[in-house]
């Protein structure tokens, strides 16, 4: 179950598809959205939902990296590695972050508020080097101002 | 030069705003669909406008949606493909977040030309913020009466949707993103049947991306002929370039079809930072093959003229590396890409990606084998034409393009040859 505010917003996306299983993805998002990654009961409740086998929805969860079947941390810092970001200098940006937070690529700081990730390509190439936290794109990012948006979050 | 596509991108989104969409010419392009045009005379006209598939395969637009049957038990759909995840791509973006109107008028144009009532836009998950901004102008475009029910007064239906993607590149070929919107993994489909003939749940599908259906707009007001005369002769029109990498200015560019490519990098884009020289560009996204400073200096900026190089116009994302740069590194890069976005639904680019990737590690290392480079090559080989859909082809020609073109830098990753790199590198 998701709130009420999230229940009504399923309801809505269903009604764009002739049937229910194409809603999905963005019910997916909802799921993550309420509760910071796909829980065992997410799969379950979307299963019956949409009239889907729990299987074929872990068959989905899977096979997009966009959602996380595990906690991750509260913003997820995502450096673009693909080869444009590369030649911007994306890696030295991920080494600068992994440094200043102690947390390796694809780990989580202990207090539980970021958890470091390279991805590939955001479209953002023209915009190089680019970082991605949760839903929010930085372009042209440096140490500083990299270090401007931790310090930014670590406040909240 | 007359600008098709980025006449709004200077109001820096203020076009979102259907007021100011409609103030500046906007929708005049549906009303006049409605008044002068049959669904068959949209069609000839998009023929005539020589207009080619933006997303990467340069299919001819009107063909394509002549394929689509008139009489279909099935509803047919026409669905925008908006996943733009080309590695060096980032022009739909800027269409979509600067002028969302006008992708959703060229939509509803070819949802009446096609007989299609729902439509989707396929829009890659990271672009959520893009997906709200179309959401907005979609539900403008509604209480204005240009989408719903009857639009226009024209008794047409006709509905729209934005449905996000979740991380996969693969979404990005057509059949792959149909069975994501059926709601299953990403997997491609066995064509034919296309799907112009069977696409979304069953019925006739046109996919379009962004730019191509952004065109249609103009096409309807100016005309075809109008369209293909600001082009080549077998490359119609204009087309937006995202230009990365070592130039001055990156950014998106919209310029004529058969503009010289280095016109773009020195003019457009003002040239390669620090004087430093041109070493190599890969012209139209990642996937396609790269090509050397010498060839960059004779091609223009259309799909003929970028045969002639052995490459391909791709998306259109130009990626330029200066003299710094290795290509062993940049190849190795791209590799993992594939390696990455592989669906694993046929062995030859499951397995390929991952054993070619292993190569570049133990070369990366400096620990290359004699023989390598040419394993490399062969690996690619078994990769390209003999894989389910041309992902495995867009994995397998960077690496023997590189090569082909750039085999010194590979070279010196071979083992026998180590204490030669240890001084080249210091
Ligand atoms: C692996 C792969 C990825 C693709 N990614 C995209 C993409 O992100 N955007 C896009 O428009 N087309 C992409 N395409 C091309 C589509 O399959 C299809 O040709 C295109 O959407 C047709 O529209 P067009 O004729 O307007 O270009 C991709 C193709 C392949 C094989
Ligand atoms: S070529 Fe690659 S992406 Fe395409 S179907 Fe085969 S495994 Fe999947
Ligand atoms: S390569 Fe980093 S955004 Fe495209």
């Amino acid at each position: 179950m998701f709130s009420e505010a999230n229940e009504k917003k399923l309801d809505e996306i269903m009604t764009h598809y002739p049937v229910k299983r194409s809603a999905i993805l963005p019910a997916l998002y909802i799921a993550q959205d309420e509760h910071g990654y796909v829980t065992d009961d997410d799969i379950r409740y979307l299963a019956k939902r949409l009239d889907m086998r729990i299987n074929e929805v872990e068959e989905v969860v899977t096979f997009y990296t966009m959602y996380s079947r595990k906690p991750i941390g509260k913003y997820k810092l995502q450096v673009c590695r693909t080869l444009s970001c590369m030649l911007m200098g994306a890696e030295q940006i991920t080494e600068h972050i992994s440094h200043r937070l102690g947390c390796g690529i694809g780990e989580t700081t202990p207090d539980g508020k970021f958890t470091l990730q390279e991805v590939e390509c955001l479209g953002y190439c023209d915009l190089a080097p680019v970082l991605q936290v949760n839903f929010d794109y930085h372009e042209k990012v440096t140490s500083e101002s990299v270090d401007k948006v931790i310090d930014g979050l670590q406040q909240k | 030069m007359t600008k098709v596509l980025t006449n709004r991108f200077d109001l820096k989104g203020g076009a979102c705003d259907i007021d100011v969409y409609l103030k500046t010419g906007g929708y005049q392009a549906l009303a006049r669909t409605f008044k002068d045009f049959t669904p068959d005379q949209v069609i000839e006209e998009v023929k005539k406008s020589a207009l080619r598939g933006r997303g990467g395969a340069g299919f001819p637009t009107g063909m394509k949606w002549g394929f689509v049957p008139k009489e279909s038990k099935r509803p047919k759909y026409v669905v925008c493909n908006a996943d733009e995840s080309e590695p060096g791509t980032g022009k739909d973006r800027d269409l979509m977040r600067y002028d969302p109107h006008l992708l959703i008028e060229g939509m509803i144009i070819a949802a009446y030309a096609l007989g299609a009532r729902d439509n989707y836009i396929y829009i890659r998950g990271e672009y959520w913020y893009i997906k709200e901004i179309l959401e907005k102008a979609i539900a403008q475009a509604y209480e204005r009466g240009y989408l719903g029910k009857n639009v226009l007064g024209s008794g047409f239906e006709c509905n729209l949707y934005v449905h996000p993607g979740a991380g996969a590149y693969i979404c990005g070929e057509e059949t792959a993103l149909l069975e994501s919107l059926e709601g299953k993994r990403g997997h491609p489909r066995l064509k034919p049947p296309f799907p112009a003939v069977v696409g979304l749940y069953g019925g006739p599908t046109i996919v379009n991306n962004v730019e191509t259906l952004a065109a249609v707009p103009w096409i309807i007001q100016n005309g075809g002929e109008a369209y293909k005369a600001l082009g080549t002769e077998k490359s119609g029109g204009t087309k937006l370039f995202t230009v990365s990498g070592h130039v001055n200015r990156p950014g998106n560019y919209e310029v004529a079809m058969g503009y010289p490519l280095m016109s773009m990098v020195n003019n457009e884009c003002g040239g390669i930072p620090g004087g430093r020289k041109l070493k190599a560009i890969i012209p139209g996204g990642s996937s396609v093959p790269i090509i050397t400073a010498e060839e960059a200096e004779k091609v223009n900026l259309d799909y003929e003229s970028m045969g002639t190089v052995g490459s391909m116009l791709g998306s259109g994302g130009v990626i330029v590396m200066d003299e710094t740069v290795d290509i062993f590194e940049t190849t190795m890069n791209v590799t993992h890409f594939y390696k990455h976005e592989s669906c694993g639904w046929c062995t030859p680019c499951r397995e390929g990606t991952r054993w070619l990737f292993k190569v570049f590690e133990r070369m990366h290392r400096y620990e290359g084998r004699p023989g390598d480079v040419e394993l490399l090559y062969d690996l690619a080989d078994k990769i390209l034409g003999k894989s389910f859909c041309p992902l495995g082809d867009a994995a397998a020609m960077p690496v023997q393009s590189a090569i082909q073109k750039f085999r010194d830098d590979f070279d010196r990753r071979i083992k026998s040859t180590l204490v030669q790199i240890n001084t080249a590198a210091d």
